[in-house]
């Protein structure tokens, strides 16, 4: 079994870079146009409301911050993570991995919190179009934290069970990369939606 | 093997950056966030100025975590250019929507 991974580690391809990269960077550059679909229709729709709640009623931009700034840090946790298996300091890539999703976690449980109150302030997917844009956006978005979340206690699972070599160190990268990309899209989101006037 | 891909690099590629340079990065990254947060209570300014501000940082911190943290400024030229592709097909495509329904003019 190891054997078998380990050839399927030093695998050679046609342009010499590993397949599973170069195909996690294709769905991340689709990944591109699905959220650019999401943000445009909210820009479209953010000001055609006819009935409240509407967006100024509902923000709470200091809080969403610090959740901003929880995702952003766990981008710098995560890469740290990586760096750990690249030199083979498996002690430090626990540390660092579970601290991502734990990171990941927090980010979560603001996003539900900050659901919970708008839905009790009377914004509902279904209230408005405003409403409907926002949480299909931001829900989407929390879907893709949550798989996040879910494969790097995944990767935690497999390195505390001996099955995460040095070796397979692109297991690692490829699920950064993908979280890395969570967190630019909420870098673009929390801009566009919260901030902008 | 694929420990040694980072150290020995293939054409257009160059070695990963260590944790310390990452931390600056972080660090950065943070200050640029806060300046956002401070921006959107900055009532002194044009609405118009803050939201050029506002993107400018956004599209900052957006290719400072691509770039440093995903290693498209140290990793092979194909994985950029993959990437760029949807970026800009993305980007071309809705701001010609938004042109169309007037969002952006």
């Amino acid at each position: 079994m190891a054997t078998t991974e380990a050839a399927q580690e030093t695998h050679r391809t046609a342009t010499g870079l590993d397949n599973r990269k170069l195909g996690m960077w294709a769905f991340l550059g689709s990944e591109c146009l699905f959220f650019g679909a999401l943000i445009t229709a909210y820009l479209l729709y953010r000001n055609s409301s006819t009935q409240g709640p509407y967006q100024s009623d509902v923000y709470d931009i200091p809080f969403t911050s610090v959740s901003s700034f929880v995702l952003l840090m766990s981008s710098l946790t995560m890469v740290l993570a990586l760096a750990a298996i690249q030199r083979g300091d498996h002690q430090k890539l626990h540390v660092w991995i579970l601290a991502t999703a734990f990171l990941g976690m927090t980010f979560l449980g603001g996003q539900v919190f900050e659901f919970t109150v708008f839905v009790r302030e009377g914004l509902t997917v279904t209230r408005n179009v405003f409403g409907s844009s926002f949480f299909v956006l931001t829900g989407f978005h929390g879907l893709h934290v949550t798989i996040g979340v879910l494969m790097l206690l995944q990767l935690f699972g497999m390195s505390t069970a001996g099955r995460l070599p040095q070796e397979q160190s692109l297991r690692v990268e490829l699920v950064g990369l993908y979280w890395h990309f969570v967190d630019i899209v909420w870098v673009i989101i929390f801009t566009v939606v919260y901030l902008i006037p | 093997m694929e420990h040694t891909e980072h150290q020995t690099t293939t054409a257009g590629e160059h070695a990963h950056p260590g944790p310390a340079e990452y931390v600056k990065v972080a660090i950065v990254l943070a200050i640029a966030t806060a300046i956002e947060i401070g921006l959107y209570y900055i009532t002194s300014l044009p609405d118009a100025a803050v939201t050029f501000l506002l993107l400018f940082l956004m599209v900052f911190k957006f290719a400072l975590v691509a770039l440093w943290f995903m290693h498209l400024r140290f990793d092979n030229r194909l994985f950029r250019r993959l990437f760029v592709t949807g970026l800009i097909l993305a980007m071309t495509v809705f701001a010609i929507v938004l042109t169309t329904f007037q969002v952006v003019r």
